[in-house]
């Protein structure tokens, strides 16, 4: 049972985002942008970052639904999202993407363990000014989710379908357009 | 030196969203809500949860800047920011700030460390619902905030009358706006 009263029947962040809609809004608008919008970095790698950062974080909820993010926008390879979450270093992904990840990891722990050697490595691998930026941007943002999801006690049913269906929802709509089924209509 | 090619002579924060003024925007409207808006709780109590968590997490930008408006709501007490920053629980803050201060510390370590006994107390010392989520999402904000000011290699310039003039700003405008002109080299 969540710590404070939220709204019954709506899992994770989303009770969150239903109870206090003025928070909702910047917290959908900035995780579109970060994961969703146009970017250099596919919605498959930025997703694969903020399912890694989650799992560090071990925050079910999150670790689930943007896997299944990341399964929907990697031709449904779930498998692959689980070799990243426990051993990226050995996944079939870019070498870029490892540089990356190795970033966010640092993230999670705290701002300070970001080394110039890990930002080199990185941009010798071809990562732009841009998608360092984004990745610990990714990265410190789903340690506030996580923090938010968890710290409030929200339901977070195991029912692996749910998140599926979801994520493939999610990956093909982004994230403010589903917000609309659960927030309120604004001006 | 920042890890990213970030405008010169912005400190902290305010180089990161001169360089992403996308991601800037919902950052600033979240602070703005969290720390400025209408709320039960004071701006001078939320500045302090925000200050409180910044302090733990070891990010000198963002402990100072919110420290400064922290001190700006109230009456220019930078005594009153520094102890809370050391000892909250010794300090003459209400039992009910205490309480939440509590659950931000929690927070500031991992989700899953909030208790509900620590919930419990807060409300026993009349949090309301809203209160304790705001608790939890400031808090949580910050860790945001905290490890992307860090993160990035921002530009933390040690100048006390730099952040004591972003306090009263944040303070008396809020955050949809810089607080910071360019600082002339």
């Amino acid at each position: 049972m969540a710590y404070i009263q939220l709204p019954e029947g709506l899992p994770g962040i989303r009770g969150a985002m239903a109870f206090r809609p003025a928070t909702a809004k910047p917290l959908n608008e900035l995780v579109e942008i970060l994961l969703h919008a146009p970017n250099s970095l596919t919605p498959g790698e930025r997703e694969l970052i903020a399912t890694y950062v989650s799992s560090e974080n071990d925050c079910y909820y999150c670790q689930t639904i943007h896997g299944a993010i990341a399964a929907a926008s990697l031709d449904d390879n779930e498998a692959l999202v689980k070799k990243v979450k426990h051993d990226f270093q050995n996944a079939d992904i870019s070498p870029k993407l490892k540089a990356l990840l190795v970033i966010a990891g640092q993230v999670q722990k705290s701002g300070k363990h970001v080394t110039a050697d890990d930002v080199a490595r990185a941009r010798a691998l071809g990562a732009t000014d841009v998608e360092i930026h984004d990745t610990v941007l990714i990265a410190a943002a789903f340690c506030m989710f996580n923090r938010y999801v968890d710290g409030l006690g929200t339901n977070q049913p195991r029912d692996e379908a749910m998140y599926r269906e979801r994520g493939k929802r999610v990956a093909r709509d982004g994230y403010v357009s589903v917000s609309k089924e659960y927030l309120p209509v604004t001006a | 030196m920042p890890h990213i090619g970030l405008p010169e002579g912005l400190p902290g924060i305010t180089s990161a969203f001169a360089f992403r003024p996308e991601t800037a925007k919902p950052m600033r409207e979240l602070a703005h809500v969290l720390l400025h808006g209408p709320s039960t709780l004071t701006g001078g109590e939320r500045e302090l949860i925000a200050t409180y968590v910044s302090s733990e997490n070891d990010c000198y930008f963002c402990q100072t800047s919110h420290g400064a408006a922290a001190a700006a709501h109230l009456g220019k007490d930078a005594a009153l920011v520094e102890q809370v920053k050391r000892d909250f629980l010794k300090s003459p803050v209400s039992d009910k700030l205490k309480a939440l201060l509590v659950i931000a510390g929690q927070v500031q370590q991992g989700g899953k460390h909030v208790t509900a006994e620590s919930v419990e107390i807060a409300r026993q010392q009349g949090a309301t619902d809203l209160e304790i989520h705001d608790t939890v999402l400031i808090a949580a904000a910050f860790c945001m905030y905290n490890r992307y000011v860090d993160g990035l290699g921002t530009w933390q310039p040690h100048d006390p009358a730099m952040y004591s003039s972003m306090g009263e700003h944040l303070a008396t405008h809020g955050y949809m706006t810089p607080s910071i002109e360019v600082v002339q080299s």
